[in-house]
């Protein structure tokens, strides 16, 4: 099932299928380690709900809900 | 001699790294145009020397932040001997993507695997003879920490033949599309063809404007999207030859670092757990009651004072080197660590000031040559010296909180907040800091990627109150309290400091809206796993601050606090204005009565200075703020002679009040042993109103601030930038403090500041979604003219 990154439930995990967004947030993102095929994994979310922490490629990421929407993943 | 270049992550040990190979040789400076660090430092352990230029911790070479932009080019334009890159080896995936992009360029580079010890230590295994293979460069396992491997690393680094052709880890399908590329940047005979070429194929934005570029892009690329292939194929390549031992003994269990996490940013705790923090470091570095030893209230204190008589509830002590000493650390309460460093600093600089007046007098110089050694010099840089022992240990606590990795987490708590109003969740430590001190809060927005963020962080840092500007604040409350009988000190001294915030807030707003406009940065970012801050970087770190600070101390403000002093103690005819208060007492004890007990000189004659005609001649300006000719001729312009003194450092305010004070209501007053007197004077001798008293205070908040705050801003701020920043100070201050008078003078005067208001945020909104263009329309009456 796929789903948006920001849509996920603390604990979720799944593989990145595809990054969209607008030139320089996909850039960073990729930069960052998410890309297709990663393995991410949702921590928790920061007091105020927004933004959010993930696990990828081995350390901690955290982006804001807007940035973690244009992730698509395949939740496991 | 041969220069090396550092580069690697953020968070990769690189500084701990770039400080065991400089040792003391390392200084700092800044890069060409823009202020993020250029630390630079020699290695003296080898055969020869080797120069090493420490590049800033970045991710990837694509030109996203001014870092990447930076260590970019550096490395293409400045051709080092070669590139040491510095790999987590904890974290060796993302670490090896920089790496990646590093080997495509045609430069020689070693890799320094940095904290080899810690993965062993969790029980995986690095094959180093592997990766070496693998990426076809040298490979050396190090621990910056512990110093281990660096003689082998730098022995490697110093032995690598000078060229190197790049190499990229990408193959397959990319590979006919990379070299059709590649022979594209070689016709263009630039250096390290590969790197541009690849760059071109990822859509960055630098290659692309080569000319051509475009062409060739479109044609190759034919409507895939190779930027993700790209970055894809990069890792896919890193996590088939190496992160098969890493990746799988992740183990679940949670680590050190997120149980510390799991309180830290905890749903309910997180706030008030940073709330407590901010007031701890708070306390420590401004407070004169340590750990409320002395009671809460003043009426709870018990704790005598040494130098006050018995009956007043003191010691009765002498006043000796001795018992002043002490007094550094303990009088009437304990002192913070930060009051007590500021004590013991002053102690000894006085000692320096009243030594160098005994020498002048020995020599028998003239008055004005003791008052411009004693007052102008010595005075103007100890004022900012004094500042320093407080400043630096604000800096500490930040600094530690930085080092340990707890700022990004409060970063990722406030960052929903901060977004409204086109902040990052990072602008809020500089502005917080901003209450201390202006001037390690301005330092401290370089760790703010955005430049239009900083720029508009920098500006509203003064509206933070300081320190120095709370005697201002305390001693004019006081003032009203004892002229109009009315209000509350500690009621007026909040809203203040509520005024400020929210002109911050407001300023910010429109800023971001109108001269600074720009997307909201992104917040894509590392948390790093907590550890514990290195001592030896930390003392680094505050070494280079000090003395950033103390050359500004020496040069600028030194500069301008001359001049003041040149307005101040002279009138147009060059006459010296001070006198001898001795003197003056002998020749008139009635009038000078107030002066019996005062050594040394004092300016009673302010009003014939220069500085008082400057005064007499702006006074008019400040007509709408309630302290302008509605104060009348004679002693109206004080509070504007005030304000300008106030520029020198915040709390010349209240010391000039006390010199104008003997003007104005003939008296002399000590403005430190009773500030609220002081101002009682002045609020009595010019029948300020109110209304105008309150202005005052907000416009000495919001306005230029000190000389040093300047030159801290002046630093900090891109080129160009500031002279609009004073321009913006000057105008917000009026504004704010306009607005103030005004409505508290006539409540209904709300109604028009409130309509202007909504017709500017009106117009601002509308411009914005491009329904309104000044430009446009006046086009148009200009057709529909030419037309009729």
């Amino acid at each position: 099932m796929t789903k948006l990154l920001s849509d996920f439930a603390v604990g979720e995990s799944g593989v990145i299928t595809k990054v969209n967004g607008e030139g320089r947030i996909r850039r960073r993102l990729f930069d960052m380690g998410v890309t297709p095929q990663a393995e991410v994994k949702m921590r928790k979310k920061a007091p105020l709900g927004d933004p959010i922490e993930v696990t990828v490629r081995g350390y901690e990421l955290t982006l804001r809900k807007v940035e973690a929407a244009c992730v698509e993943v395949d939740v496991k | 001699m041969k220069t090396f270049a550092l580069a690697g992550n953020p968070n990769c040990g690189k500084t701990t790294l770039f400080n065991a190979l400089t040792g003391s040789t390392a200084h700092v400076g800044n890069w060409p145009g823009v202020t993020v660090d250029k630390r630079e430092g020699v290695y003296k352990g080898g055969a020869e020397k080797i120069e090493i230029i420490d590049l800033p911790g970045i991710y990837s070479l694509s030109p996203y932040t001014p870092e990447e932009v930076i260590s970019r080019n550096y490395i293409l334009d400045e051709k080092p001997d070669g590139i040491i890159n510095i790999v987590d080896a904890t974290n060796l995936e993302r670490n090896l993507y920089l790496t990646t992009q590093i080997l495509e360029m045609d430069v020689p580079v070693i890799i320094a695997l940095n904290m080899m010890d810690e993965v062993e230590k969790s029980g995986d295994k690095i094959d180093v003879k592997a990766l070496e293979k693998a990426v076809g460069v040298p490979v050396v396992a190090i621990s910056a920490l512990r110093k281990t491997g660096i003689k082998e690393l730098m022995d490697k680094a110093a032995a690598m033949s000078s060229e190197r052709k790049g190499a990229t880890v990408l193959g397959g399908e990319l590979t006919g599309k990379i070299e059709r590329a590649r022979q594209f940047f070689a016709q263009e005979e630039v250096a390290s063809p590969l790197f541009h070429a690849v760059k071109m194929l990822e859509n960055d934005e630098i290659e692309l404007g080569h000319k051509g570029a475009k062409e060739v892009l479109a044609e190759i690329a034919a409507g895939d999207d190779l930027e993700a292939v790209i970055a894809d194929e990069r890792y896919k390549y890193i996590s088939a030859n190496f992160s098969s031992a890493k990746a799988k003994s992740k183990k679940e269990v949670l680590t050190k670092s997120d149980k510390i996490d799991k309180v830290l940013t905890h749903r309910i705790w997180a706030i008030p757990i940073f709330i407590v923090i901010l007031f701890f470091i708070f306390h420590l570095t401004f407070s004169e009651n340590l750990f409320y030893l002395n009671g809460f209230t003043e009426s709870q204190g018990w704790m005598p004072t040494l130098f006050d008589p018995v009956e007043e509830g003191g010691l009765g002590w002498e006043e000796n080197f001795g018992t002043k000493l002490l007094a550094c650390i303990y009088d009437g309460a304990v002192f913070s660590p930060g009051v007590i460093l500021t004590n013991l600093l002053n102690f000894i600089l006085d000692y320096i000031s009243e030594g160098m007046s005994l020498f002048i007098g020995v020599c028998h110089g003239a008055p004005w040559v003791e008052s411009l050694v004693v007052d102008a010099v010595l005075g103007g840089i100890f004022a900012v010296l004094g500042f320093l022992p407080q400043i630096l240990t604000l800096f500490l606590f930040f600094s530690i909180l930085e080092d340990t990795g707890y700022m990004a987490r409060v970063a990722f708590v406030l960052d929903r907040i901060f977004r409204r109003f086109g902040l990052s969740g990072r602008a809020f430590m500089p502005m917080i800091m901003g209450f201390g001190c202006s001037l390690p809060a301005m330092i401290n927005t370089r760790t703010l990627a955005d430049e239009k963020e900083r720029t508009a962080t920098v500006r509203v840092i003064p509206f933070f109150s300081c320190g120095a500007k709370l005697p201002i604040l305390t001693a004019m409350a006081g003032g009203i309290l004892a002229v109009f009988g009315a209000g509350n000190v500690d009621a007026i001294t909040f809203a203040m400091y509520i005024v400020g915030i929210v002109t911050a807030i407001c300023a910010v707003l429109i800023m971001r809206n109108t001269t600074l406009k720009g997307e909201t940065p992104p917040f894509i970012m590392e948390l790093p796993a907590y550890h514990v801050p290195g001592f030896k970087n930390l003392m680094l770190h505050l070494w280079d601050k000090t003395k950033h600070f103390v050359k500004k101390a020496f040069t600028i403000i030194f500069a301008s606090t001359v001049i003041i002093w040149l307005l101040q103690s002279f009138s147009w005819s060059w006459e010296f204005l001070l006198q001898d208060a001795q003197e003056l007492f002998e020749a008139d004890p009635v009038r000078w009565e107030s002066l019996a007990e005062i050594e040394g000189l004092v300016n009673v004659r302010t009003n014939e200075s220069i500085l008082g005609s400057i005064g007499m001649f702006v006074q008019p300006i400040f007509t709408p703020l309630g302290f302008g000719s509605q104060l009348g001729k004679a002693f109206g312009w004080v509070f504007a002679v005030a304000a300008i003194t106030g520029l020198v450092a915040k709390e010349n305010v209240i010391a000039t009040f006390g010199a104008l004070a003997a003007v104005v209501a003939g008296q002399y007053i000590d403005w430190e042993a009773d500030e609220v007197a002081t101002a009682v004077a002045m609020i009595g001798g010019t029948g300020i109103t109110w209304q105008a008293v309150i202005a005052f205070i907000i416009f000495n908040m919001t306005t230029i601030p000190c000389f040093a705050a300047c030159a801290t801003a002046k630093g900090e701020l891109p080129k160009g930038k500031f002279k609009w920043t004073v321009l913006f100070w000057v105008v917000t201050s009026y504004l704010v403090s306009a607005l103030v008078y005004t409505v508290l003078s006539w409540w209904w005067t709300a109604f028009i500041w409130l309509a202007v208001i909504a017709a500017v945020v009106t117009f601002i909104v509308l411009r914005n979604i491009g329904k309104f263009d000044i430009l446009k329309i006046f086009k148009r009456k200009k057709k529909d003219e030419k037309v009729g």
